[in-house]
């Protein structure tokens, strides 16, 4: 939920003050780090009082959060912000039940007091709890580190070159023909050191970059106005994600360039203002029922809504009902093999691919991350699980998708990346459109609304094609497709090969009560879904 | 410690004043106290209390601006932060668009704070959590729910004199209630600045009862049909649409606001005559801060008074270059009403669907305000004058604009607050002709 708030922040919104979380920091101080020493000897400190205080399991996060936001518009800069939050969570089990206390005071009285103060809320909730926590085991692997693969530490990159980089997209739009624009870079480096009573003392550097921009054309006589969103993913990348190269383009049989490992903003900032304008007199969509062609710009978004959450075991089971919902795919459908999507319809989790969001060598309980399939030939086959909702789905061991996004945050299940296999034979979207006699071709992302089972969804996009007769004829405009989750994965019949695989993702997906935001990716490759029912969302206000 | 008395406060923030070396400095001291638990499958799962406070320092040379925070009050502390702020400020680019720090203000309080809900004890919350799964438990039914209460004070400074200091509470609660076989969902919602208007019991039985009466929902083509949104229903979609009132795009064009040829639609009558929402920080319903984000005075006025759009959004840069005056944005929404509860509302009605919560509500095209959304948690249909039976959830795809020139009726307006909403708002229950439900969900 917290996602639009971001969003609306990042757009037009976003004109004074910012200060998401934690303290505000001069730019030198987000490349410094805290000694390994240090936090192991605050991790001791808690593991011990926890002990003392009766606990029979302890996790610590010493964490480090560190958060860059550049946000401009047209030839001005309207912030530029740096964040840091430093403190240390502590989670316990004691007497069967969980307990988490968190502290900024990393003294070792201070440890010392959120350990016991976690036992101590532990034991007050055992009173309550009807069966005791039942945590899936996890060997201890020792002095540990993991760190983002990535080649350039955007927090080194100094303001000037990220503010000159802005302004330069903004200009090039604006030259394109924008009327407005609005562009932003958002950077994330999570400092994070875990350590727990199985023996793992585990450190790593997480680092993340989002630069989403906004064109917006308006015509004044007709008082039509048209936006067109950058077609960038955010990425679990350094600054590396903004060379643009040539290799990492994919452009479409119509001219429209997408993205995969590496980005061009201005490149993108132009052709956005060029469609954004085109986009003012493109016809409206006659609605009824067509062959969508989905690029992955469009499609990882639907993936994460119709199949990442409802996957999620928490919401199978109950826990997040008042709030983000249920799900549909309940325990008994896997069971029963449900049939989620038709046979070629491979969707994996994962925690391990390189540059997403959600990439990671151990999840915040310690456990190594890893790669499982959700639905296989089309089959319902297994959730997302944690520590202590393993054994509710006959599994021995976690999935690794526990994250919390603070240290004064308690860690809960989250959705790992959620991606659809690309297909296994050769395909090329150039390919699959010669075979679409009636369809649409979307490219990125647009509106997005779902029920909360996860049956019924809306989506919308950024570019819309209309295909006839095997070629793209012209945009369209007033586009939304309206799906139901297992008809439209059942209505999947041809999936791009994996020269066509490409990552989207979320920045910040909201979950739970106190709200908490996670980063998650989703891949796939073009894909082709038969009938969908597309709706016009034209309306008239007199 | 994170409340701090009016004179706590004002020592440390005359302090931040006093180290300033800046053209302008600003100070902002704020802190909170926020009680939870959460409940879910009759289990309380989670609950706990976090305490907060923060500083945050604004400074300025000239058009460049530097912003830092600290959770730390001493002496060093507030040192090291100004000179953090200033070197900031130093290192960035200068911002055309800056406005100079405010002059001296004069804010008139408002009543947003109440001792007994500040006073709420775990005991108070863990009883709330007991009275909502006791019933559900004995009925057969499954609960879970969000409890939180929070009390917290405001407080900040300048270098020109200005100084404000408020202290507020708040308490929300929302519960779902499932039946066992996950055919019925019922849901309740309460918001208030006084722990006393709030009784868990009664609530409950609300959640209770549409959980029971949703069980054997019935399928209904989708279309357009008379609605009677519950508050709550209706509230999402109101809140929704102000975020678009902001004067600056609707002078650039790009806003439902924005006329043809150019200019806004400010005087002009954009709904039913009988839509009038107002923003007062002083209503004793439902009182908030008697400033906004950037310490400007609220006042009482019209935002849409018998249709006609009253009002626009204009930041301070903006006023000053449009040459209009900058009032505080509105921390709540007062909609005017009648006197019929939804009750009553479906009594008067032929036929039509009720629809007790909007829900994953989202905007599929600016140009028109048209939203997207689902129904959830109870939604039934209405034959002379009486509920028959429960329907199947809908989708929805609707512009409030058009929404508020279909009116019906209108009810009277309760206090409720939104997941997605900045504001407090006093919303009616109201009766609506040709609401648009374009497709049907699954979802209980």
């Amino acid at each position: 939920m917290d996602r639009r708030n971001f969003l609306t922040m990042s757009g037009l919104g976003l004109a004074g003050l910012m200060v998401p979380f934690g303290r505000v920091i001069a730019a030198e101080e987000l490349v410094s780090t805290l000694d390994v020493a240090i936090k192991k000897a605050i991790a001791d400190t808690a593991l011990q009082a926890a002990r003392d205080a009766g606990a029979s399991y302890c996790d610590v996060r010493v964490g480090r959060y560190l958060q860059q936001f550049v946000v401009t518009r047209e030839d001005k800069v309207q912030n530029v912000v740096n964040t840091e939050s430093t403190g240390v969570g502590v989670r316990v089990i004691a007497n069967g039940a969980w307990g988490f206390a968190a502290t900024e005071d990393l003294s070792t009285e201070g440890v010392a007091r959120a350990a016991r103060q976690a036992a101590a809320i532990a034991k007050a909730n055992s009173r309550l709890q009807t069966t005791p926590v039942q945590l899936a085991p996890v060997k201890g692997v020792g002095e540990v580190s993991w760190r983002s693969p990535i080649a350039r530490n955007s927090m080194e990159v100094p303001i000037k070159d990220k503010v000159d980089l802005l302004l330069g997209v903004n200009a090039a739009a604006m030259k394109a023909g924008a009327d407005f624009v609005n562009s932003t870079l958002f950077l994330v480096n999570e400092q994070k050191y875990f350590a727990s009573t199985d023996g793992s003392y585990i450190d790593q550097d997480v680092h993340r970059i989002w630069a989403p921009f906004t064109v917006t054309a308006v015509d004044k006589a007709s008082g039509k106005f048209r936006t067109r969103d950058g077609l960038s993913a955010p990425m679990g990348m350094g600054y590396e994600y903004l060379d643009g190269k040539a290799e990492h383009k994919y452009v479409s049989p119509n001219g429209v360039v997408n993205y995969g490992k590496s980005y061009d903003m201005i490149e993108d900032a132009v052709a956005a203002a060029k469609q954004a304008r085109e986009k003012l007199t493109a016809p409206s969509v006659k609605p009824g029922k067509y062959d969508l062609v989905l690029d992955p710009t469009n499609l990882y978004l639907t993936i994460h809504e119709n199949v990442g959450h409802p996957l999620e075991l928490d919401r199978v089971l109950g826990y997040e009902a008042n709030y983000a919902g249920t799900s549909f795919a309940t325990l008994d459908k896997r069971e029963n093999k449900f049939q989620y999507g038709s046979g070629i319809v491979n969707l994996f989790a994962d925690k391990v691919q390189e540059g997403s969001l959600g990439a990671v060598g151990f999840d915040d309980e310690g456990v190594k991350t890893k790669r499982w399939d959700l639905v296989k030939d089309g089959v319902l086959v297994n959730y997302q699980a944690i520590r202590d909702q393993a054994h509710i789905i006959g599994e021995t061991e976690s999935h690794g998708c526990c994250y919390a996004d603070s240290w004064a945050s308690v860690q809960f299940q989250r959705m790992a990346n959620v991606s659809l296999a690309p297909g296994k034979t050769k395909l090329s979207v150039a390919d699959m459109i010669k075979d679409v006699e009636k369809g649409i071709y979307i490219i990125g992302d647009g509106s997005f609304s779902i029920d909360q089972q996860r049956y019924n969804a809306q989506f919308g996009g950024q570019l819309f094609y209309e295909i006839e007769n095997g070629k793209i004829t012209r945009m369209l405009e007033d586009v939304a497709y309206q799906i139901r989750t297992p008809e439209f994965w059942n209505a999947c019949s041809a999936i791009c090969d994996e020269s066509d695989y490409r990552l989207g993702g979320s920045f910040f997906d909201g979950k739970g009560q106190p709200g908490q935001i996670s980063a998650v990716s989703h891949g796939a490759a073009t894909t082709r879904f038969d009938g969908v029912n597309i709706i016009n969302t034209a309306r008239n206000l007199g | 410690m994170s409340i701090y008395t009016e004179e706590q406060a004002k020592a440390i923030l005359d302090k931040v004043i006093a180290l300033s070396q800046a053209d302008e400095c600003t100070a902002t001291l704020s802190g909170s106290i926020t009680g939870n638990i959460r409940f879910a499958l009759n289990n309380v799962s989670t609950s706990g209390i976090v305490s907060n406070a923060q500083l945050i320092v604004q400074s300025a040379f000239g058009k460049r601006e530097g912003i830092t925070t600290i959770n730390s009050f001493d002496d060093a502390s507030l040192e090291r932060v100004v000179r953090r702020a200033e070197e900031l400020a130093r290192l960035a680019p200068e911002n055309p668009e800056r406005m100079p720090a405010l002059e001296k203000q004069d804010y008139k309080p408002s009543p947003t704070f109440v001792q007994d809900t500040a006073d709420i004890t775990p005991e108070q919350r863990a009883q709330i959590a007991a009275a909502s799964i006791g019933p559900c438990k004995d009925n057969k039914l499954i609960a879970a729910g969000f409890l939180q209460d929070d009390q917290s004070f405001f407080a900040f400074a300048n270098s020109k004199g200005n100084f404000g200091y408020q202290r507020a509470t708040n308490l929300d609660y929302t519960c779902t209630v499932r039946t066992e076989d996950g055919r019925g969902s019922g849901w309740v919602s309460r918001n208030a600045a006084d722990v006393k208007q709030f009784d868990a019991d009664e609530s409950i039985q609300v959640a209770i009862q549409k959980a029971r009466d949703s069980a054997e929902a019935k399928a209904l083509e989708p279309g357009k049909y008379t609605v009677i949104l519950e508050p709550a229903a209706a509230a999402g979609l109101i809140s929704f649409m102000m975020f678009f009132f902001d004067a600056r795009q609707a002078d650039e064009g790009r806003s439902f606001l924005s006329k043809k040829g150019g200019g806004t639609k400010l005087g002009e009558q954009v709904y039913d005559p009988r839509v009038t929402i107002m923003a007062d920080p002083w209503d004793p319903e439902a009182p908030v801060m008697p400033w906004d984000q950037e310490g400007l005075p609220r006042e009482k006025h019209a935002i849409i008074k018998d249709g006609k759009v009253e009002y626009l959004q204009y930041s301070r840069y903006w006023a000053e270059k449009q040459g209009k005056r900058a009032v505080g944005q509105p921390g709540n929404l007062l909609m005017a009403g009648g006197s019929k509860s939804t009750a009553e509302l479906v009594k008067g009605t032929q036929k039509g669907i009720l629809v007790t919560r909007t829900w994953y509500i989202r905007m599929v095209d600016p140009q028109t305000v048209l939203l997207t959304g689902l129904t959830r948690d109870g939604t039934f249909y209405i034959e002379n004058g009486e509920i028959k039976h429960p329907v199947k959830n809908f989708r929805f795809n609707e512009s409030p604009v058009i929404m508020l020139n279909n009116i019906e009726e209108l009810g009277k307006p309760v206090r409720l607050s939104g997941d997605e909403s900045p504001f407090v708002m006093m919303i009616p229950p109201m009766k609506l002709r040709d609401f648009t439900f374009t497709s049907l969900s699954d979802a209980v």
